[in-house]
């Protein structure tokens, strides 16, 4: 009997697709986030906000915004992003619990990634299985509804551990519901000490905020000082 | 419950390594898991025995080391397991540092999701 020493990544092949993407995404100079929360927590709300304010913007001035959509079932989704005229297309995971480097690759092939600046992955509503899957973006960004518990950072650290950016969504409900937002805030800094935080509504708290972080960002990518690792 | 994907991402690999090796017999994979990685290990033993099952793997056995999130301070070079602690009363961040109270500290360890090593029948 011998033991051979591997020390490889179990999700290598993905790894190797993720790491194809980051130099596509590093050529063409385009900003990619992967947005991650548990179903229901306004994921698709906040980009029907994101893209509808950045339809006001002068021609010259907008973004222009891509965007990927994952789910089990259903167009539904990419249905309500397609409004604002920006491209979406959904991708049908057929039952897997989240976005891999494969179907990404896939879902890019036909779109001319030159023409973009801002790829906008919102992956499969869970906490969990996502997070291991490299997409070659530059940040995770991970979402918590005042509607869920202030400890989902202490219970599904890994998220919070790998997002750049954590969105409190629903803080309009703050007066109704039984959560503290200053608890749930320092469960995730004590997890992620440099985590920041944006705090939304869809009645658009924190909108500006959250377009001001989209734009320091892709200045970042635009002037090469930003560059996915 | 992507442990599935998993065990067939470790299978993947480990046909790759049995078709180079004119299918040299491996006995067994031994997985390193990080507190980190997103993954169950229960999950993972139980998605490997169900795909391993009436195929050619159906006697590998698998080892899962778990590793702990470790932290290193930057501010007194210490390094140390991730866990709840209390200064006197005072419930602690998870990531401060037990020496000198540093709150930004950095993971070592615990994001680990690796092949670690395997073991093959002599020639």
């Amino acid at each position: 009997m011998s033991q051979i020493a591997v020390e490889k990544k179990v999700l290598n092949e993905n790894q190797k697709i993720a790491a194809e993407l980051r130099e596509k995404f590093r050529e063409h100079k385009i900003l990619v986030v992967n947005i991650i929360s548990s179903p229901g927590s306004g994921k698709t709300t906040l980009l029907e906000r994101t893209l509808d304010r950045m339809n006001q913007e002068r021609t010259d001035k907008r973004m222009r915004v891509v965007l990927l959509t994952g789910d089990l079932q259903t167009e539904n989704d990419a249905t309500r992003l397609a409004q604002w005229g920006f491209p979406v297309k959904q991708i049908i995971t057929g039952g897997t619990c989240h976005l891999d480097a494969k179907m990404i690759e896939r879902h890019l092939a036909d779109w001319p990634l030159e023409s973009f600046d801002l790829l906008i992955i919102e992956n499969v509503g869970n906490l969990v299985c996502p997070t291991s899957y490299d997409l070659g973006e530059h940040f995770k960004i991970v979402m918590l509804s005042v509607t869920e518990g202030e400890d989902k950072p202490l219970k599904y650290p890994s998220i919070f551990v790998k997002s750049e950016l954590m969105i409190l969504s629903k803080v309009d409900l703050l007066p109704y519901v039984p959560f503290s937002a200053e608890l749930a805030k320092s469960n995730a800094r004590s997890m992620h000490p440099g985590i920041q935080i944006i705090e939304t509504s869809s009645k658009g708290d924190g909108l500006d905020e959250w377009m001001k972080w989209l734009e320091e960002k892709l200045a970042a990518v635009k002037s090469g000082e930003l560059i996915s690792a | 419950m992507h442990e599935l994907s998993i065990v067939s991402s470790v299978l993947d690999q480990l046909d790759d390594w049995k078709k180079q090796h004119g299918g040299r017999q491996i006995s067994k994979v031994g997985l390193r898991v990080g507190e980190l990685a997103g993954v169950d290990v229960d999950c993972l033993r139980f998605g490997f025995e169900c795909v391993v099952q009436d195929t050619e793997w159906a006697s590998l056995a698998l080892e899962i080391e778990q590793v702990a999130r470790r932290q290193r301070c930057p501010r007194c070079n210490h390094e140390f397991k991730a866990e709840n602690w209390a200064a006197g009363d005072l419930p602690m961040p998870f990531t401060a540092c037990p020496e000198c109270g540093e709150v930004g500290t950095e993971t070592i360890a615990g994001e680990e999701l690796q092949i670690a090593y395997f073991e093959v029948e002599d020639e």
